[in-house]
């Protein structure tokens, strides 16, 4: 085996970008390039195809209703089949705020259904009432990782994310709203897929996530080379700050 | 009626002295009061003004265009009542207007002149009734408080229907804002005539890429900033509509200014604009159109466009500890692109001063840091010294934009920030404040003796 490559699809960056989504690959493309792993990145937008085999990282980002509905409906037309494969091979799936509402069954509105790709077993409601909007920070275990850890960032969204019985949050809100504002829970993670509302964007407010997520994706076997993170430390204490954690 | 209004203004005025009085509650605390004892004073003080009012609304550049615009009609006899300070929800507009209004019905000045937020648009809009209303662009800012962009853009589209007594000036080059105008026969658009100034490909947080009418992604034959350019859709054939007003031949003189050919129905003219960028480019054309629209002749456009001085925090150089400061409000993905996009026409390496807040008036959600190119100075960093309430998070996106580490200090508190940024470099300081920031920069220069003319 060669020197080892993180190669990250990003679903529609051109319409699912609103919360600076961007940040979020440029902390993986920058982490690997500082540990010399290296980093490629596919975009894959309305129409087309995926090879679920291609990559080991697929990203989807939140985006404005009306762009989140074109996504929806093509993601269920032309990507659902091999957003299962590349899954079910253990690839990392990471999506936030509506994208991760795309990764269940649906995103029901009103006066309409927004199909999901079905990833796992959720479903989103809007429901009457404010949108959850403000800091969070959530603290979850994840695998490889000793003890529990803390995820702070940013949340803004009108839908309730329910997870069915079988699923396992996130992890569990200490500070904002989550899933649903009321459940205590935010976000999924089934095995590598995870679906979270955190933006902020996410990891730059987490670089040991993504980390994580680069240890994950491209099945290190050692640990990831530690970085000089004074700078990211102090941006996550911040964040934490800020949710009040 | 008009007695009722005249004691409700003496009461509002009176809580607001004591507020004042009290240290408490801002600018427009009297105008609240009277909008809460009296829910139409904005259009009835208004209906005072015997000219009439201009509305201006805008993600960026609302400030400046009102003074510019303010300067044009000043010279064309203009008496106006002004939002000058930037209070610009209804209760910051219902208390510019009482400060004027004086007994019996009547008030001092004979022109409004409005810049109005974008989420209060239709309410101050509906009441007052403008003369005619300029729109200038819209992009994503604070989503946190203003909601989804196409949130926005519909309420301005409803505003932009039901307003027909009121003259639209659009700018052409913004699709989303020169669509209020599809069906309005008598909207005057502007827009820039030069694709020397566009750019190679659209920047990363351009928004509206896709057509207002039938969704299709709109294809750009030249993109000047954000998504504002020159466009069309292969679609459906929705096209940018040819600007009345027009700048051509620009050069851009990195911090200091611009120049430019005004087209416009009245002639052309040529000029030398005080403030930097494209972006202040745009303004003027907006600020000219407006005031065209109202009815000031060329001569009055160009001698007021010629005489802008920059509001507090936009591009405005102040002299301090025996450097010059020029202190650049970012606050949003767009502006802040222009901002830094300006600086990097400037020779050299330059030292900055980065402060970013997370109030409620910056926005909570400090994402569009992200969203913003800063990559366009990462390799022209002396030394960035961040400040503010998310003073890391603001130096790691320099780091990730490609400035090295050890170019960066961070010092949350903006005293010692400043400090740190004057002591530790040479040559200009460029200081890049959020809003609240900006304020908080102001109370410290404030406080050294270092005051600008603008808010002495």
């Amino acid at each position: 085996m060669g020197d080892p490559t993180l190669r990250v699809c990003a679903l529609y960056p051109d319409l699912l970008n609103i919360y600076a989504d961007r940040g979020n690959l440029l902390l993986l493309e920058r982490r690997c390039a500082w540990r010399g792993i290296g980093f490629e990145v596919t975009s894959a937008s309305l129409g087309d195809g995926l090879d679920p085999g291609a990559h080991d990282l697929f990203y989807i980002g939140g985006g404005q209703d009306r762009d989140q509905r074109l996504c929806a409906q093509d993601m269920v037309d032309t990507k659902r089949d091999a957003l299962h494969a590349a899954a079910d091979r253990g690839a990392v799936v990471l999506a936030v705020c509506g994208g991760y509402q795309l990764l269940g069954h649906a995103y029901e509105l009103e006066d309409e259904r927004i199909p999901g790709v079905g990833l796992v077993d959720l479903h989103t409601v809007r429901e009457a009432g404010p949108r959850l909007i403000g800091n969070v920070a959530i603290e979850l275990e994840l695998p490889g990782i000793d003890g529990p850890r803390v995820l702070a960032g940013f949340e803004n969204h009108a839908g309730r994310t329910h997870l069915g019985a079988g699923e396992r949050p996130l992890g569990r809100v200490l500070r904002g709203h989550g899933n649903t504002g009321a459940s205590a829970f935010e976000g999924v993670r089934r095995g590598n897929v995870i679906g979270t509302y955190l933006h902020g964007p996410l990891l730059p407010k987490n670089a040991w996530f993504a980390d994580w997520l680069i240890a994950t994706a491209t099945g290190a076997a050692e640990a990831l080379e530690p970085l000089d993170d004074r700078l990211e430390d102090a941006a996550h204490a911040g964040a934490r700050r800020a949710a009040g954690v | 009626m008009t007695a009722a209004l005249d004691a409700k203004v003496v009461a509002a005025r009176a809580a607001g002295a004591l507020s004042r009085a009290t240290g408490r509650g801002g600018t427009s605390l009297p105008g609240k009061v009277l909008l809460r004892l009296e829910p139409h004073a904005i259009g009835r003080l208004g209906a005072r003004l015997g000219r009439g009012s201009a509305v201006i609304s805008a993600t960026n550049g609302k400030t400046t265009t009102a003074a510019m615009a303010a300067g044009i009609l000043e010279r064309a006899g203009a008496r106006l009542v002004h939002n000058r300070a930037g209070a610009n929800m209804a209760g910051g507009i219902a208390a510019t207007l009482l400060g004027a209004a004086g007994r019996r019905g009547t008030i001092a000045g004979d022109t409004g002149l409005f810049e109005v937020d974008e989420f209060w648009l239709g309410q101050v809009v509906a009441d007052l009734r403008p003369r005619a209303l300029l729109l200038a662009n819209l992009s994503r800012d604070q989503l946190d408080r203003y909601g989804e962009l196409d949130t926005i853009a519909e309420r301005w589209a409803e505003v932009a229907e039901s307003a027909l007594d009121t003259r639209l000036v659009l700018n052409a080059d913004d699709p989303t804002v020169a669509d209020l105008g599809r069906h309005r026969d008598d909207a005057l658009y502007f827009g820039v005539e030069d694709d020397g100034v566009a750019l190679a490909e659209m920047q990363h947080a351009a928004d509206a890429k896709h057509c207002r009418r039938c969704g299709a992604p709109y294809r750009y034959d030249a993109v000047y900033l954000g998504h504002l350019g020159h466009y069309h859709c292969d679609a459906c054939g929705a096209t940018r509509p040819a600007p009345a007003v027009a700048a051509e031949r620009v050069v851009l003189d990195g911090v200091r200014g611009a120049r430019f050919t005004l087209r416009t129905p009245a002639g052309t003219a040529e000029i030398a604009l005080p403030l930097p960028g494209l972006y202040n480019v745009y303004n003027a054309l907006g600020a000219a159109a407006l005031a065209l629209a109202l009815g000031a002749g060329l001569d009055e456009v160009q001698a007021g466009l010629q005489a802008v001085s920059p509001a507090f925090g936009r591009a405005e150089t102040l002299h301090i500890g025996g450097r010059d400061l020029s202190i650049m409000l970012i606050k949003n993905p767009a502006g802040a692109n222009e901002v830094l996009r300006t600086l990097a026409l400037e020779e050299g390496e330059h030292d900055v001063f980065a402060v970013l807040n997370d109030n409620v008036a910056d926005g909570r959600d400090v994402s569009w840091v992200w969203d913003a190119d800063f990559e366009l100075l990462a390799g022209r960093v002396r030394r960035a010294t961040c400040s503010g309430t998310r003073a890391a998070e603001m130096a790691l996106r320099l780091k990730y934009a490609g400035v090295p580490a050890q170019r960066l200090v961070v010092e949350p508190s903006v005293g010692e920030g400043l400090d740190h940024a004057l002591d530790a470099g040479q040559g200009p300081l460029f200081a890049l404040p959020t809003y609240t920031a900006m304020l908080a920069l102001r109370d410290v220069l404030v406080a050294r003796g270092v005051a600008g003319s603008s808010f002495a």
